[in-house]
């Protein structure tokens, strides 16, 4: 039996070896993937659009101003005279940011050494947001310090508000996203691909001719996708530790332990998309458009679930991705513990017992 | 009951429906030890079903048959151990070397490294092929494919083979030399039982038996069976039988 199943590993192992050309994509694709996403999400920001409000007017207000229009991340697109103009500037999508100073600056701050300066931003991307904030509190502070060097010290104070996305939901979910979508690529289209085309081929005859017991079958080729997402998985993290330096705030182990489980959801799905289908084609369409676009959609990585309308919310719940997303996230990223994520294991697990269940019902032992 | 010690295979009123159509419709036959046993039909005479039902891969809808022994609706684990079968698609791994498609074979039966290592050798040498060992089995030429697939097939020396069409799309002379080694196999024992729409190969066989319809209509030797339609060929007998036919072939 042992003998059995390593000869038919070692077979679907050199299948995989002998195609060079897909062997590169799989593991290219989550290489490319995590530092495409990485330096589209963090790259700095450069001339920015922004707005001021002034209405001091004073020699304080005006350097401040002048620093900031100075900087080469913003450019002043407009300087607004009253605040109900804030509104309709983020609207209409021209500014990412608007600084508001005081009405009295100057003598704030001479008489009571504060002053308070605010930050609106667009934080429907949420990055940009933070980066533009980080940037001006910096010019801020540099201006703080310049003129608290000659007399009493001075404090300006900031305080942002990030407009749409007070959360600053989105910032580096991309990583858990990718992971996702990678697992589901390798392990549900190739996994499916794979079966079908021995379907094809008339090799499935024959292994079901053989002495080989059809569950070994699955087994054996579930095992190299098994290593290959585990591959994957490593260097998705590697890369994220090392190249975008977004560390691992939960524990490691708890994270893999939980990826694989959603790889063992995502070959079950492929293995039942290969109950279903007769040819590779067919497959290779139904992984792609069933699984990898509602993945895209609804897992939450692209489109925030929270915006979308409840049918749509409701339809995200039976998106496996979307609690591998939300159990990645949640530990990758928030660094909770296992006891804030067990419902959403609990969901995942009870999933893939069930695609489990229906695809070993519906893998033909016999041909009929 | 139905089992014989000379008896290989025994299958008693054998029937295989599929919805509204019986593809196989209640058929009888033994076939002895040692026996080239022939299957004749056109297509979708049900040929391939009947073998099916008789290698454990597919359930009979009525009847029963036992393959060496072992009965085909209860026993087909047993049955899977004890044959050899040749599908009608070529069934060789196109990506794997010839010597790689032989040791998962042998490892899927079970056989121990020594073993594959010393029939991989014997197989070498009855088909030429020592030097095309760790070439991909894909860029074979298909007549020497077809040789290969029927050698894995009975890499396991199993006491039966089933053989599905064997030499469909395969030139003359290949078909000559494959059915050469299908008389070695029978010389040193192994039961054959063979699918074809070849009528030329039915002279090769023992015994035929010819389909139509899902229905046994002539089962003997071919001398017999050319005696009895009072014709000089098998094609003969299949033509004044298969007249009678009214499924269409798929």
């Amino acid at each position: 039996m042992l003998q059995q199943f390593r000869a038919f590993v070692k077979k679907e192992i050199l299948h995989i070896w002998r195609d060079k050309r897909t062997l590169f994509i799989l593991f290219g694709m989550p290489i490319v993937q995590i530092t495409l996403f990485g330096f589209a999400l963090t790259n700095e920001v450069k001339n920015a659009s922004i707005a001021i409000l002034d209405p001091a007017k004073d020699e304080m207000s005006a350097k401040l101003t002048s620093r900031i229009s100075a900087s080469r991340y913003f450019e002043v697109e407009r300087v607004i005279v009253s605040p109900s103009q804030i509104d309709e500037a983020f609207r209409t999508g021209k500014i990412k940011m608007a600084v508001i100073l005081p009405p009295r600056f100057s003598e704030e701050l001479l008489h009571t050494n504060t002053a308070t300066v605010q930050f609106i931003t667009d934080a429907s991307d949420p990055n940009v947001a933070t980066t533009l904030v980080n940037y001006a509190s910096s010019i801020i502070h540099d201006y703080q310090q310049e003129i608290t060097q000659s007399q009493l010290p001075y404090t300006i104070h900031t305080e942002t508000r990030m407009l749409y996305n007070p959360q600053l939901k989105g910032a580096f979910n991309f990583v858990p996203g990718v992971m996702a979508m990678i697992l589901l690529l390798v392990c549900t289209m190739m996994t499916s691909i794979s079966i079908v085309k021995e379907k094809e081929t008339g090799t499935m005859e024959v292994l079901l001719a053989s002495p080989l017991p059809p569950l070994l079958i699955i087994i054996a080729k579930a095992i190299p996708y098994l290593i290959l997402s585990f591959v994957n998985i490593a260097s998705i993290l590697l890369l994220s530790v090392f190249v975008l330096e977004l560390p691992i705030a939960g524990s490691l182990a708890l994270l893999l332990a939980e990826s694989i489980l959603f790889t063992i959801t995502a070959l079950t799905l492929g293995l039942l998309i290969s109950t279903i289908t007769a040819s590779q084609q067919v497959a290779m369409l139904i992984s792609l458009v069933g699984m990898f676009l509602p993945t895209l959609m609804f897992s939450g990585f692209m489109f925030p679930i929270e915006n979308m309308p409840l049918p749509l919310q409701i339809i995200s719940n039976i998106i496996p991705a979307k609690w591998y997303y939300i159990i990645v996230k949640a530990v990758m990223i928030k660094g909770l513990n296992f006891s804030f994520i067990w419902k959403e294991t609990l969901i995942l697990t009870g999933m893939t017992l069930l695609l489990m269940a229906l695809a070993v019902r519906k893998f033909k032992v016999r041909l009929d | 009951m139905y089992h014989e010690l000379n008896d290989m295979i025994v299958a008693d009123k054998l029937t295989k429906t599929f919805g509204d159509f019986t593809a196989v419709d209640a058929i009888s036959f033994e076939v002895k030890k040692g026996e080239i046993f022939g299957f004749l039909g056109a297509n979708g005479a049900g040929k391939s079903t009947a073998m099916r039902m008789l290698c454990g891969l597919l359930q009979p809808s009525s009847g029963s048959a036992r393959v060496a022994g072992h009965d085909i609706t209860r026993q087909s684990e047993k049955i899977k151990q004890t044959i050899g079968y040749m599908s009608q698609k070529f069934s060789l791994y196109e990506d794997l070397t010839v010597k790689e498609n032989m040791r998962l074979y042998g490892g899927i039966y079970g056989m121990n490294l020594t073993a594959i290592k010393a029939k991989t050798a014997s197989i070498a040498s009855a088909l030429h092929l020592q030097e095309e060992l760790d070439t991909l089995v894909g860029s074979l030429p298909l007549g020497w494919k077809q040789k290969l697939a029927f050698s894995v097939a009975m890499f396991h020396s199993p006491p039966l083979v089933f053989l599905d069409e064997p030499t469909g799309g395969v030139d003359p002379v290949t078909r000559r030399e494959f059915w050469e080694l299908i008389y070695a196999a029978a010389h040193e024992g192994t039961t054959v039982f063979v699918t074809t729409h070849y009528m030329d190969e039915a002279e090769y066989c023992d015994r035929v038996c010819i389909m139509v319809d899902g229905k046994i209509q002539a089962l003997d030797k071919p001398g017999a069976l050319r005696q009895m339609y009072n014709t000089n060929s098998i094609e003969g007998v299949f033509l004044q039988l298969a007249r009678t036919a009214k499924r269409m072939a798929d």
